[in-house]
């Protein structure tokens, strides 16, 4: 028996090593150092807008923290209260950098949160059509081209048009120019699934359909999920920028980046950049971060580029 | 081919109606324009003349069947705000914006096509990894602060460039562009570079792409065992294949470049269609944004049929009358 165990050991050793297609994944995933890179950064950012009420200098929504006095002042002047403003301070006197990872989290919670519930509601409509197929199927992909065919940006402005500003309209209308996308790419790789054997095996145990459709199918169409999902995430947070630089976006007490970016454009043309330079950085580094990972990730799970 | 035509036809009438349902029904959901138009010291008789006048007394299905008949004779209302015909109002905003997009879409080619073949031919070099590099940066700028940038840049500090408006235009069959004067075309470059980069990346990454997958195609493989030179297999078969995504692409675009100028316009205040529905949103003025949407709506309508079109003769292979 003792002998028995001795052996047993190189072998469970063997089974750990053994390579499993989300090891494969994550391996060819990190073989990419500017995928690495990106994935690094983006923590950085998101743990700092996690972070925001303990790392920032200042509390930029507290009007009494604010100095009217300190306004416009350059990077790196010292305000009234003996603090450094290394990003100089808006027209309101409000510490940039303070005001920039303050804005950032809504900026990642917007682009986040609708990035998500826009794929739980374009991937279970996707699944659906590709499972129901039929009627079911020729109506859900009629509503997508409808979507489709029509420019996100304007979709937004109207949606924000009629409900007005504010963090949940502005979600609300995200959510409905992007679900169409992850519902076409959930439908696209939901139907080559779904005529392979384990789906049929599934159907022949009679498991129930909400079973075979979350359980079964939804895995195997994963990867072109998180493909769009990652590239939706930055194009959500710009978007979110743009129409809050618009004036449509969120509300004045609440400043994204772009509300911030909009907020110096006046203060542009008399040479005061900072203000609007600065949060646009920001937004730029959150969004290449998003879209250096995705860009990566397209590249692994596509298997046409694997010959 | 012709009942392919007559069923998108078809197809297309019955967007256009659902369209002008949601638009006019969400559009009739803003606010009260009432509020807005009437000064507030005018008394019952006068905001009921008024209300009267604009036709808002009447139920929305009403009001909704009145815009139908009339737009159909080509009347889409009058702005609350101009006292002018809605259509004509946009219609004279038009060459400016159709100015800038196709000048984004032009540069968009020009520049794009031959990065995004390199970048497809020569994947591992280190020109391709930096075009590959620029390209997602391309993507990831937002357009209304890459346009501040280059106002601060171009405008502010080196005085190059002017910042806003159109400058002088000419006129030329009818109407007035900008393109044909000095003035004018100096006022377009740096909208039309705004505009244009987020194009330019699309474009070189499809090439490139499209590139990619079309040399691991057998037909690229015998072309070459048969001895083709290099240039041959590159410019006729690769080339023509990845025509298809990127003419279909492009020409979408120019859809979406056109709703897109609505942030260019906004930060360039050059004077267009996009600007207009901008500050249209703003006063509520409602025939304006019903008529614009209406507009775009037909456009895209277009846009996608043209494209349809052109498939089928770019590659013989999609059949038009197959599938609808």
């Amino acid at each position: 028996m003792s002998d028995v165990t001795v052996n047993e050991v190189p072998v469970v050793a063997k089974v750990v090593k053994e390579e499993t297609p989300f090891r494969r994944f994550v391996s060819e995933f990190f073989a990419s150092k500017i995928a690495t890179g990106g994935l690094i950064v983006f923590g950085i950012i998101a743990l700092l807008a996690i972070l925001a009420p303990w790392i920032t200098p200042q509390n930029p929504y507290d009007l009494a923290q604010l100095d009217i006095m300190d306004g416009r002042l350059e990077p790196g002047s010292v305000g009234g209260s003996g603090m450094t403003h290394w990003l100089g301070t808006d027209d309101q006197g409000r510490d940039m950098l303070s005001g920039i990872i303050y804005g950032l989290r809504i900026s990642l919670t917007v682009g986040v949160g609708s990035a998500f519930i826009a794929s739980l509601v374009g991937a279970s409509l996707g699944l659906l059509a590709a499972y129901g197929g039929g009627r079911t199927d020729s109506v859900i992909m009629r509503l997508v081209d409808l979507q489709l065919s029509f420019p996100t940006i304007l979709a937004a402005l109207m949606i924000l048009a009629f409900l007005g500003k504010g963090i949940g309209n502005v979600v609300i209308a995200l959510v409905i120019v992007e679900w169409a996308y992850y519902a076409r790419t959930v439908r696209g790789s939901a139907l080559v699934e779904r005529r392979r054997e384990y789906i049929e095996a599934a159907q022949c145990l009679a498991l129930p359909t909400r079973r075979i459709l979350f359980r079964h199918l939804l895995p195997n169409c994963l990867p072109p999920l998180i493909v769009v999902g990652t590239i939706q995430v930055a194009r959500a947070i710009a978007l979110e920028a743009t129409l809050s630089f618009l004036g449509l976006g969120v509300p004045i007490t609440e400043p994204s980046l772009g509300l911030l970016i909009a907020n110096g454009y006046e203060y542009m043309l008399s040479g005061k950049y900072w203000i609007s330079f600065y949060p646009g950085i920001a937004l730029l580094v959150t969004i290449v971060s998003i879209n250096l990972m995705g860009d990566h990730l397209r590249d692994v799970l596509n298997p046409r580029l694997k010959k | 081919m012709t009942v392919y035509l007559l069923r998108r036809l078809l197809q297309a009438l019955l967007v256009m109606l659902a369209m002008s349902v949601i638009v006019f029904v969400g559009v009739y959901a803003i606010g009260d324009p009432v509020e807005i138009l009437i000064s507030p010291d005018a008394d019952q008789i006068e905001r009921e003349r008024a209300i009267k006048a604009l036709g808002l007394d009447l139920p929305l299905w009403q009001q909704y069947l009145t815009f139908l008949t009339r737009a159909v004779q080509g009347d889409l209302g009058r702005s609350f705000v101009f006292n002018e015909p809605a259509l004509q109002l946009i219609l004279q905003k038009m060459p400016a914006t159709l100015e800038l997009a196709v000048g984004a879409t032009f540069m968009a080619v020009l520049i794009g096509l031959p990065l995004g073949l390199y970048a497809g031919l020569k994947p591992d070099s280190v020109g391709s990894k930096a075009i590959m590099a620029g390209s997602i940066l391309g993507f990831s700028l937002p357009t209304f602060w890459v346009g501040l940038m280059l106002i601060m840049v171009f405008a502010v500090q080196l005085g190059w460039l002017p910042s806003t408006g159109r400058g002088e235009t000419a006129e030329f069959l009818g109407l007035r562009w900008s393109f044909l004067t000095r003035d004018g075309l100096a006022h377009l470059i740096l909208p039309a570079i705004n505009l244009s980069l987020f194009k330019i990346s699309l474009v070189v990454r499809l090439t490139r792409s499209g590139v990619r997958e079309t040399m691991l195609m057998d037909y690229v493989k015998f072309a070459r065992a048969k001895g083709l030179s290099p240039a041959r297999v590159t410019y006729v078969h690769v080339f023509k294949n990845i025509l298809i995504p990127v003419v279909t692409v492009v020409g979408l675009e120019l859809g979406s470049t056109i709703a897109f100028s609505v942030v260019t316009e906004s930060v360039f205040a050059w004077p267009g269609m996009g600007k207009l529905i901008i500050d249209s949103i703003n006063v509520l003025d409602r025939p304006v944004i019903v008529a614009y949407l209406m507009i775009i709506v037909l456009m895209f309508i277009i846009i996608n049929l043209a494209v349809d079109l052109l498939y089928s003769t770019l590659d013989p292979r999609v059949r038009l009358e197959g599938k609808s």
